[in-house]
């Protein structure tokens, strides 16, 4: 076991798959040299040098299309956008190219790439850098869609990602670089599809992903100790593909759900969640399916207004305790 | 037209032979298209390059067979150029289950990897980025590979074409860029929309590269252009942007018959037909009738028999429909 922030897992899971196959190279902003500007490739540049962690001009659509003109013909490359908003700039190359061109080509093209990135709000960033973009990703057939949230699953994720044969969108949650955590030692795989149920309970399934999962945590923890309410918390890990199968057995003992999302309300990925569970797992239910969200607002910069946005410890513990009662 | 005349001698009469006889696949798989679109067999839309065939024809006889080609929506020509058989493109086009891509893609989507062809993308601008990443891979793997890719006027201006050519001059990547300049984007005159009166070459500079304008109705001068940036490209010397001045004899898809273009423009370039002046400068410089006009007929038969063959083959079956989104052939996005 050793301990790493989330930040350094991102470069140990990038270097793991580097050092095993060198068909796996990077490009991206400032990457290089500088070792990005969340520090989250560094040593990277000195280790494989720029051939394989390549420095990119200010191109999201020539970074993102290049990558997968690379990936179309040998290579297995790793793109990273630095914010996730910056997905905007280059939607044609991810949503109508990367995710369109298997199944358009009925299976000619493969396009084994990672598109790592930058996601989410909680650093007074404003509403260009601050956005959760996985359900954006979410709605497209075609793309894959990772977001861990401890430094154990970034690099055992890393490695699920950059060995699959599609396109995986990475999200790396801002906020949660600077968090410690165990990670086991030796080679890292945890593969992709498999949500983690982070803390068992009996009372309600809380489902959540990325920085989400935390604040799911304490969330729980009080409801246990001011409400001896057993929460069940289940990190996701992966959109798509989904664990709908680890929800659905967690919902038939609890008969409740909340799902924790960052993303603002309209179409968020927990919609999908309550829908599947309100079609195959209605007769278990015991309350209203009830999502925990963003307002449908873009999220703002000053501290309270970004805290008062954004689902905090408060309003998850609030909401699952007041939702409870008056099911009761 | 100011064009730069190669240095190079034409290429050996064989080779003159192989690209006449791609421009003629090319014009008679794209008319006949074209009549059966109007006869409601080809749905949807087809974007013809009837009159460009010169740069298709030419650019990929200068090319090595494992050559990467990227083309556009109007990619029947680059596809057939590079030796894909028509009958699974004209089924392709018919919607039936024996099409290039199983009835999946469409005309705007013609890929045939076995043959080089690595994608007909029908956003503007998208394939530049891609291209070059192909190159980049070739570059990294040292396969010697060269990416080719072909796009029309209108791309000039859309952001991923600068972005693709500052990073591949930057990559020294090995990809050759060739803007068909058929004066018009879409239904606009390219010269009303962009500041540079050569809306390729004029960007060149940009991009610490040559500028080069080359007669697209010429298949020896576009072979020989194309030979000089693929060899360069596959030493190790970097990118190329050709423009090749062009002409579509038709509009711009299905749907458009092209009439905001004046009539004696129209007359011009129809003067300047690439089939008939290719096929007489080739009977003035030592080809027989007989070699030509076997090869007009040769593909007349290869056209009818492709039509026959994609006419009788099968819609495609319904199970294919949730297949290939994953490389594991399927499309669950759950358990």
């Amino acid at each position: 076991m050793a301990e790493l922030t989330y930040r350094a897992a991102v470069a140990a899971g990038i270097a793991q798959e580097m050092d095993r196959d060198p068909s796996v190279v990077m490009i991206g902003e400032d990457i290089g040299a500088a070792g990005g500007v969340f520090k989250l490739t560094e040593g990277l540049f000195g280790r494989f040098g720029p051939e394989r962690v390549r420095d990119t001009p200010i191109s999201e659509q020539a970074i993102v299309g290049a990558a997968m003109g690379a990936a179309m013909t040998g290579l297995r490359p790793i793109a990273e956008l630095m914010f996730s908003d910056f997905f905007a700039v280059t939607w044609d190359m991810v949503a109508n190219q990367i995710a369109k061109s298997r199944y358009m080509t009925n299976g000619q093209v493969s396009i084994p790439l990672v598109l790592r990135t930058a996601n989410g709000g909680g650093l007074r960033f404003g509403a260009q850098h601050s956005q959760s973009i996985e359900n954006w990703a979410m709605a497209i057939p075609g793309l894959k869609v990772v977001a861990p949230s401890t430094p154990a699953d970034v690099m055992g994720l890393m490695a699920a990602a950059i060995r699959d044969n599609d396109p995986v969108i990475f999200c790396e949650h801002k906020a949660l670089l600077a968090i410690k955590g165990e990670v086991p030692t030796g080679e890292q795989f945890i593969p992709l599809g498999k949500a983690a149920t982070v803390r068992p309970g009996s009372d309600c399934t809380v489902v959540a992903i990325a920085a989400m999962v935390p604040r799911a945590l304490a969330a729980a923890e009080r409801l246990q100790a001011e409400d001896g309410i057993n929460a069940e918390v289940i990190d996701l890990r992966t959109l798509v593909p989904l664990d709908a199968q680890a929800i659905l057995e967690s919902v038939a003992r609890t008969s409740r759900l909340f799902t924790v999302e960052e993303n603002p309300r309209l179409c968020g990925w927990g919609a999908e969640i309550v829908s599947l569970v309100a079609d195959e797992g209605f007769y278990s239910l015991d309350a209203p399916l009830v999502r925990i969200t963003t307002p449908h607002i873009p999220l703002p910069s000053a501290a309270v207004l970004e805290d008062a946005a954004m689902p905090s410890v408060d309003r998850i513990a609030d909401t699952i305790r007041r939702r409870l009662e008056a099911a009761r | 037209m100011s064009t730069q005349r190669p240095t190079a001698a034409a290429p050996a009469l064989e080779t003159r032979l192989a690209i006449y006889r791609t421009m003629a696949e090319c014009r008679q798989f794209e008319a006949r298209a074209q009549e059966l679109f109007f006869e409601g067999l080809v749905r949807g839309t087809t974007h013809l390059g009837i009159g460009q065939e010169a740069v298709a024809a030419g650019v990929a006889a200068a090319m090595r067979t494992d050559d990467y080609t990227f083309c556009t929506y109007r990619g029947h020509n680059h596809t057939l150029a590079r030796g894909v058989p028509m009958a699974p493109i004209f089924a392709e086009l018919f919607g039936r289950g024996t099409g290039l891509l199983g009835g999946k893609g469409g005309s705007m989507h013609l890929t045939s990897v076995e043959h080089g062809v690595m994608g007909s993308y029908a956003i503007i601008g998208a394939h530049l980025p891609i291209a070059l990443g192909a190159a980049w891979s070739a570059q990294y793997r040292k396969s010697g590979q060269v990416a080719l890719c072909f796009f029309g006027d209108g791309t000039t201006n859309i952001g991923a074409f600068h972005e693709a050519l500052n990073m591949a001059a930057v990559w020294k990547a090995p990809v050759v860029f060739i803007c068909e300049n058929n004066q018009y984007m879409e239904y606009t005159p390219i010269g009303s929309v962009t500041a540079v009166p050569r809306p390729a070459a004029d960007r060149a500079s940009a991009y610490g590269l040559e500028p080069i304008v080359v007669d697209g109705n010429d298949p020896d001068a576009v072979y020989a252009i194309a030979r000089t940036a693929i060899d360069r490209a596959r030493a190790g010397d970097g990118p190329s942007l050709i423009e090749a001045l062009t002409y579509r004899h038709g509009g711009h898809s299905r749907a458009d018959p092209g009439k905001y273009r004046p009539d004696e423009e129209v007359k011009a370039w129809l003067a300047r037909d690439p089939l008939p002046m290719y096929r007489a400068r080739l009977l003035a410089e030592g080809a027989s009738e007989v070699a030509l006009a076997a090869i007009d007929d040769e593909t007349r038969g290869s056209v009818a028999e492709a039509e026959q063959e994609a006419r009788s083959a099968p819609e495609p079956s319904l199970d294919v429909l949730e297949t290939q989104v994953w490389s594991d052939g399927g499309s669950a996005w759950r358990n």
